[in-house]
């Protein structure tokens, strides 16, 4: 527990905290308890409802529109790692020429919200690309800018050390950052490129502004088609959240493993003077 | 360019309603994620458990989802009509979905901050004789929501752009006023994304350079 805000509590603080967690844990019983009961009673959990679900062509919805939501986000991810790969090495170019680009394109992708970018990308370019490459496009556009100021932080957390003896062993500016920049930089950054899956999973919800069928997009069907919302969407978001939720124990595991290692190995590797929160850095998108 | 000039006024409404549901959901986040960050620091388990399992559920699921659901859900538990200063009540549930997603980030934000108060503090005020109230309030809080600034503030402009989900559920804020402009004037879209990327890049950037402001004005030295 964090120590910064009590000392070990003895018996009699022990107490009070079992009798406040009691306490707690009714209260939050009762309230949970009340939202479910008034649900009920306005029927959201009619036995009807629940026959409608059990019907196989609900589960083989739910499933397309999962492998619809897994394929874009995978799409998604690998496109975005490749360009937020050259936005960084162009962001971190010694030339004006890249840099400048690179700074304006990251920023201002950025900045704008992801939602008028897909509708940008589809409405824009409605002759070019389907609802599936519009979503992933506006996907890999905003994720790549992210991912490019992630792995700049990355490269830059490299201690210099590492560069300054590679430049001194006679290495050129390429084979710096291609065989000993990068190669520490990734393992530093891996939790990070991970947190970001969890985001652009999740963002891929959005798809349904241009009506791309994933999950979310079937859950609303379904929804529409058995006449209760709070059901179906309930259960997308399960489904969500047990995947984001191991993705993100991944990170974090990935994460004290490069930390442990860092700290076992000759010098370490500087992975402890990055702060790549795994609490994913583009908090709440 | 002319249509972003004939329909300047209804895309003045629409970064109106994006201003105000940034306004409200900001506040009602900060408060109920720093109430969440309580209890996930709190001595007492299962208020720990409750913040916890609060982070994990409504940080993994998509915003639009938290949405459709608030929109749903409100009515269903007796909010029929809560229409707040003139806006309309799907407004007010769109305000208060952004407001449960956002409020976990804050939390999260709250507990390292908390987190990065040196043990010391702590130990010094307990050693004076003050409760874990007295503490909190007066010696850990005011060094964590410093510490917390630069991460509230990339949450903020999170939520300054995730207002433009709530377009899906129809309210018809600057998002929504691209969708429309966007049908109806086809041959236009360029200059209509443009201009509503320039919005909110200006909201983005003087959200971050206000709190920038805030984060030099209460600096103090440590």
């Amino acid at each position: 527990m964090s120590a910064v805000l009590f000392d070990v509590p003895g018996p009699q603080a022990q107490r009070r905290a079992r009798i406040g967690a009691a306490v707690a844990a009714v209260l939050a019983t009762v309230l949970v308890g009340l939202v479910l009961w008034k649900l009920a009673a306005e029927g959201e959990f009619e036995s009807e409802l629940w026959e409608d679900l059990r019907q196989p062509n609900i589960a083989r919805a739910i499933g397309q529109g999962l492998t619809s939501t897994l394929s874009a986000a995978a799409s998604a991810i690998v496109l975005s790692v490749a360009f937020g790969a050259v936005l960084a090495v162009a962001r971190l170019s010694d030339h004006r020429v890249f840099r400048i680009p690179a700074v304006i394109v990251i920023e201002f992708f950025r900045a704008v919200p992801l939602l008028l970018l897909i509708m940008f990308v589809f409405f824009g370019f409605s002759n070019l690309f389907s609802d599936y490459w519009s979503l992933v496009l506006a996907l890999m556009l905003y994720n790549g800018s992210v991912l490019a100021e992630v792995f700049r932080a990355g490269v830059n957390a490299v201690p210099r050390g590492q560069s300054e003896a590679a430049y001194a062993i006679g290495m050129r500016k390429s084979q710096v950052m291609g065989s000993v920049l990068l190669p520490q930089a990734v393992t530093i950054m891996l939790p990070a490129i991970i947190s970001q899956c969890v985001v652009v999973l999740k963002d891929t919800a959005l798809g349904v502004i241009i009506a791309y069928g994933d999950l979310v997009f079937q859950a609303n069907l379904i929804a529409e088609s058995v006449n209760h919302t709070i059901v179906p969407l309930a259960l997308a978001a399960l489904i969500f959240i047990v995947i984001n939720y191991s993705l993100s124990r991944l990170a974090t595991w990935l994460e004290r493993r490069f930390a442990e290692r860092g700290r076992g190995g000759a010098g370490g590797t500087g992975t402890a003077d990055l702060q790549l929160d795994p609490v994913r850095g583009g908090a709440g998108d | 360019m002319d249509t972003l000039v004939e329909n300047r006024a209804e895309i003045w409404e629409g970064f109106r309603l994006t201003l105000w549901m940034l306004l409200v959901s900001g506040i009602l986040a900060t408060v109920l994620g720093t109430v969440l960050a309580s209890f996930r620091v709190s001595p007492v388990g299962s208020l720990r458990a409750i913040g916890t399992s609060y982070v994990n559920v409504f940080r993994n699921t998509p915003l639009v989802i938290i949405l459709v659901l608030s929109a749903a859900f409100w009515p269903t538990v007796g909010l029929n009509s809560i229409g707040v200063l003139g806006y309309s009540t799907f407004v007010t549930f769109a305000v208060l979905g952004l407001s449960v997603y956002t409020a976990a980030f804050v939390c999260e934000a709250v507990r390292s901050g908390i987190n990065s108060v040196a043990t010391g503090q702590a130990e010094a005020a307990r050693s004076v004789g003050m409760t874990f109230t007295q503490s909190l309030r007066l010696v850990i809080l005011p060094q964590a929501l410093r510490a917390v600034i630069p991460p509230l503030t990339s949450i903020y402009i999170a939520l300054a752009k995730n207002t433009s989900v709530a377009a899906i559920v129809g309210v018809p804020e600057a998002a929504y006023v691209m969708r429309r402009l966007s049908n109806k004037f086809t041959s236009d879209v360029y200059a209509i994304f443009l201009g509503i990327a320039l919005g909110y890049v200006i909201i983005v950037l003087v959200l971050s350079g206000l709190l920038q402001l805030a984060e030099r004005r209460l600096a103090v030295a440590r």
